[in-house]
């Protein structure tokens, strides 16, 4: 077993893990964040996308002791006080989930891409998206929904109030 | 069969886009789906599963396997056969039926029990479980099970498997024929013999994984003490599940509770009762702790079912003009090494509908169920009409080509003219309503279809110096959905009913509680109703709970599939309000002191017909019926109604999609320009929510139209055995669709809606295909098959250019070629261009 510690969601955690513990499960299980889920085994689906140190990452991918002293935000921790953040509103408006299992992991793709700051065409957001698979929307709402958080998101008045967040 | 909307009834929310109510929790991370139940004291168990396709089991050791840490039993076939009063249930027995000798057969249901005992007969068949404290310790003991196979020959091809001398799977059948089915309407081989022109065409549908991004699972919570059990599943099905569970390990019926939590999707793959959740079951009632399973993704590619599989036959006769006279299909579908729960049906739901929207006056369906060494095959959205639409509509582009018209054409020219009542069709089956041509003259005007065929033959007039080729596809489809009447299930054997039930709850406060025995995953059900009920009820939709997916909250039910969900269910939550508002009545006359008659139901209340401030709503009336203080003498207290509504015929919606495709001649590579699809599920309740199901079905759709397909080596072993070798499209792969709608308000049902759920992924594969073919028959192409991957469309440009692409197009190409005359056909072999390999 090995001793990690790291921030997740805001908050200092430190747990004994087995070296072999996936990052994914060390979040679902040692943890309880069972809002990152699990969709494949050849890191191929993306449903276990988090952020690590600001950039998306599939969890499935890390090993738990790979993930000491990091910063993770994960699906729970976007939302603040009760309201949604402005990516989870666009998905919400524009119909960008159906099952919504792969809806974490598309979120926190999508954050991701925005942050990072990638232009907004309907072909810069679907490459974008490679990564992460639905079999539910056919990927047109949740383009749309990522575009349209992009414009709250990336307006002046956004980036004063939430440019640091997540 | 019409039935008219009562005209009183207020329509406030009923065809708005309103946002959905389940969406909240998911978005933050907060849904329960089944991976995420845990429970005190719970095991895991874990499957180990045959790596060969077809052996005997010589022996089985699992003594190293139980000192593994952790590990609190290991048990093979042999040693849980106790647990079982009957194997994995087929809900669907059919026998061979051959006509015209009208021959049958009694069904050919093989033994299938949740552990292979002696045999195994596909790859992933189940040989022994393991049960420990952790995911990891069950898996690190799946090693130490020592099994010893003696290999049999193995059969993967449906066509050799009918061969004699082939190895026989179930041998007390002794062949590997499930069934042959057969249907007959008009005299179809005098049609044949005289019509002018006779259009054949083979093809094969593809063996499709259908991949629900959330994987199968399920968790059991034993109360040793009472004998009850609450099992947890990743179903579509909780009802069904129940019952088929209790019976399968003889537990009394009332004491199993099933609960479907949040499903991350089905599209048919959870429309089952699988080994494993028999497997929990028994060993949660054998050890007394919670035992939780949960697929990997690897494992669930070979456990869970695929779907389609099919080689079909099909033949059209018509006049010069391309005016359809009949149509002849034989099927061969590929069922696996099982039956499961309704594997033998789905070429059934097909079986109607190979003469898609075209009148004719003669039809032959004759499908034969084959066993192979392959994981069984059973319902992937759309179920058999995927494969009736396909054929029907390829091969309206073959005969359009036959009689030099264009594909719109003739399609026109052959649909039924619009109805408003049911029209009996060649099959016997009464369509609800439709109105064809306008689908297609909507989609014609949203694709600039003109436009787009003069500029098509503008470039292939210059030789298309850019070397992309320019293709326009047509689907006119339609499908069979709101599963079903009850009694024609009864005569296809089907061996349940098609009803669904609602019960509407009126609180004292005003809120609304709606239980249905349907069971979504992801189709916003919670949405739908909360809109049907509130027009019906005069209530806000904030004020509607929904309940679903637990057979303790919602006694009756059949679940969902089939795009049955609002037609059936929804039809039920309509009839339960109407028993709400009849019984509502009653109490707010009595309180207003005025005869029923005088009252009108108006803008969601009671109003005392001209004086409308006298009134009396819903709300108001549940408090009343609440309080009892004073009701008629005939009422009793409280305001609650179920009904159960058992639909008196299907619904067919239906549409028009066109697709335009760019092929680049050099790579194969086909680029969707345009996606267009027009639909018609009669009313629209969330108009968010249907576009949403007809973007997740046309995507799936074009999937199984350019990328998927799951391939078997010679030895059965599934080549495509994990989420990066069976390629499921990304955003990056697929384009954005344009959609509209007609809205032709079915007969069968008061509020005239039809299903939508399957569309999509009905109508987009032909409409991508005849696009391709389109395309690449400039360059001489006449023949191209699915998937139209980049390889298999080079390839087939390489032949018909000349080229050398090597021996195994050259067999696509003769196997698939249209042939324009009946002595021109006589083919055989394979359909698929992939060395036979599937």
């Amino acid at each position: 077993m090995r001793r990690i510690a790291l921030t997740v969601n805001g908050v200092q955690r430190e747990a004994e893990v087995e070296p072999r513990q996936l990052l994914v499960y060390f979040l679902r299980e040692t943890l309880g964040l069972t809002g990152t889920n699990v969709g494949c085994d050849t890191s191929s689906c993306g449903a276990c996308t988090i952020l690590v140190d600001g950039k998306s990452v599939k969890s499935c991918t890390m090993l738990a002791v790979q993930a000491d002293g990091t910063q993770i935000t994960t699906i729970e921790g976007l939302a603040s006080d009760g309201q949604l953040h402005p990516l989870q509103e666009a998905f919400r408006a524009n119909h960008g989930l159906q099952c919504g299992y792969c809806t974490p992991g598309m979120i926190m793709a999508g954050l991701s891409l925005i942050q990072s700051g990638a232009g907004m065409s309907d072909e810069e957001v679907r490459l974008g998206l490679e990564g992460n698979l639905c079999r539910c929307t056919g990927y047109q709402n949740i383009v749309k929904s990522i575009q349209d958080a992009a414009r709250t998101m990336r307006s002046p008045a956004a980036t004063a109030t939430q440019g640091g967040s997540a | 069969m019409t039935q008219v909307a009562e005209p009183e009834a207020a329509q406030r929310y009923m065809g708005q886009g309103l946002l959905r109510k389940e969406d909240p929790e998911l978005l933050t991370g907060h849904g329960r789906f089944i991976d995420d139940i845990a429970l005190p004291g719970m095991a895991w168990m874990a499957v180990a599963r045959s790596p060969v396709a077809h052996a005997n089991i010589t022996s089985i050791d699992t003594s190293a396997a139980k000192q593994m840490p952790g590990v609190l039993a290991v048990f093979t076939g042999e040693e849980l056969a106790s647990e079982w009063a009957a194997g994995l249930p087929c809900a669907w027995p059919i026998g061979s039926r051959t006509l015209p000798e009208d021959v049958t057969r009694d069904p050919r249901i093989p033994d299938h029990w949740p552990l292979a005992k002696d045999r195994v007969r596909y790859q992933g068949d189940g040989v022994a479980v393991v049960v420990a404290d952790s995911r990891a310790h069950a898996k690190d003991a799946l090693e130490a099970i020592d099994v010893d196979y003696e290999d049999l020959p193995v059969v993967t091809d449906m066509e050799e498997a009918l061969k004699e001398g082939t190895p026989v799977i179930h041998e007390h059948f002794g062949d590997n024929e499930a069934y042959v089915w057969s249907l007959a309407s008009g005299e179809v081989d005098k049609v044949f013999s005289e019509a002018p022109v006779v259009v054949k065409e083979r093809y094969y549908h593809p063996r499709l994984i259908p991949n629900a991004i959330e994987p199968r699972g399920v968790v059991v919570q034993p109360n040793p003490a009472m004998g009850e059990y609450t099992v947890w599943s990743a179903t579509q099905i909780p009802h069904i599940l129940k019952l088929l569970l209790a019976l399968t390990l003889n537990i009394p019926e009332t004491k199993v509770r099933v609960i479907a939590p949040e499903v991350g999707g089905g599209f048919g793959s959870k429309l089952n009762v699988y080994a494993e959740e028999a497997l929990a079951l028994a060993l949660a009632r054998r050890l007394g702790v919670p035992v939780k399973w949960v697929e990997e993704r690897s494992e669930g590619y070979l456990a869970t079912i695929h779907g389609r599989d099919v080689i079909q036959e099909m033949e059209v006769a018509a006049t010069e003009e391309g005016k359809l006279l009949g149509v002849r299909v034989n099927l061969y579908a590929d069922f696996g090494a099982y039956l499961q729960l309704v594997t033998p049906g789905i070429p059934l739901l097909g079986g109607f509908l190979y003469h898609g929207v075209y009148d004719c006056q003669a039809y032959s369906f004759t499908c034969t169920g084959v066993f192979t060494n392959k994981t069984p095959t059973d319902a992937y959205r759309g179920a058999g009409r995927p494969e009736a639409t396909y054929a029907i509509e390829r091969i309206m582009d073959a005969l359009a080509k036959r009689v030099g018209k264009d594909p719109a054409e003739v399609r026109e020219l052959n649909f039924y003219a619009p109805f408003t009542e049911p029209k009996e069709v060649v099959t016997g089956l009464q369509f609800d309503s439709g109105n064809y041509h306008a689908s297609l003259d909507k989609a014609k005007q949203l694709v600039g279809y003109d436009e787009l065929r003069a500029e098509q033959a503008r470039r292939r007039e210059q030789g298309n110096p850019d070397g992309r080729l320019l293709g326009i596809g047509i689907s006119t489809y339609i499908e069979m959905c709101g599963l079903a009447p009850s009694q024609t299930l009864a005569a296809l054997k089907y061996g349940a009913g098609g009803w669904e039930s609602a019960t509407v709850r009126c609180h004292p406060t005003g809120k609304v509680t709606v239980v249905t025995g349907t069971s979504p995953h992801g189709q916003g059900h919670v949405t739908t109703w909360s809109q049907i009920a509130a027009d019906a009820l005069g209530v806000s939709p904030d004020d509607v709970e929904v309940l679903h997916g637990d057979t303790a909250v919602s006694p009756l039910g059949m679940d969902t599939y089939g795009s049955r969900s609002v037609a059936v269910g929804g039809t039920a939550l309509y009839k339960a309000a109407e028993k709400i508002r009849a019984k509502a009545r009653k109490i707010a006359a009595h309180e207003l002191e005025v005869a029923e008659d005088d009252l009108e139901w108006k803008d969601g209340k009671f109003q005392v017909a001209g004086a409308p401030d006298k009134a009396k709503t819903i709300p108001e009336v549940a408090f009343s019926a609440w309080t009892a203080h004073s009701l008629p003498a005939d009422v009793e207290p409280g305001l609650e109604a179920t009904a159960v509504y058992d639909p008196p015929n299907f619904t067919f919606p239906s549409g028009a999609h066109i697709c335009v495709v760019e092929v680049d001649a050099d790579t194969g590579l086909t680029r969707i320009r345009k996606y267009v699809a027009v639909d018609d599920c009669g009313t629209v309740v969330n108009p968010l929510i249907v576009e949403g199901q007809v973007h997740g079905g046309v995507a799936q759709g074009i999937a199984e139209a350019l990328y998927e397909e799951a391939l078997y080596d010679e030895n059965g072993t599934l080549v495509t055995g994990n989420m990066s070798t069976y390629r499921i499209p990304s955003a990056a792969e697929l384009p954005g669709f344009q959609l509209d709608r007609t809205e032709t308000p079915s007969t069968t049902n008061p509020m005239g809606v039809k299903g939508i759920g399957e569309a999509g992924t009905i109508a987009a594969p032909p409409a991508v295909l005849n696009a391709v073919a389109d395309a690449v028959s400039a360059v001489g192409v006449e023949f191209i098959d699915l998937p139209a991957s980049a390889e298999r469309v080079w390839r087939a440009i390489q032949d018909a250019r000349g080229g050398s692409p090597g021996a195994r197009t050259v067999e696509a190409g003769e196997t698939g070629a249209s042939s324009m005359t009946p002595e021109a056909d006589g083919q055989s072999g394979p359909a698929s261009s992939e060395g036979g390999v599937r």
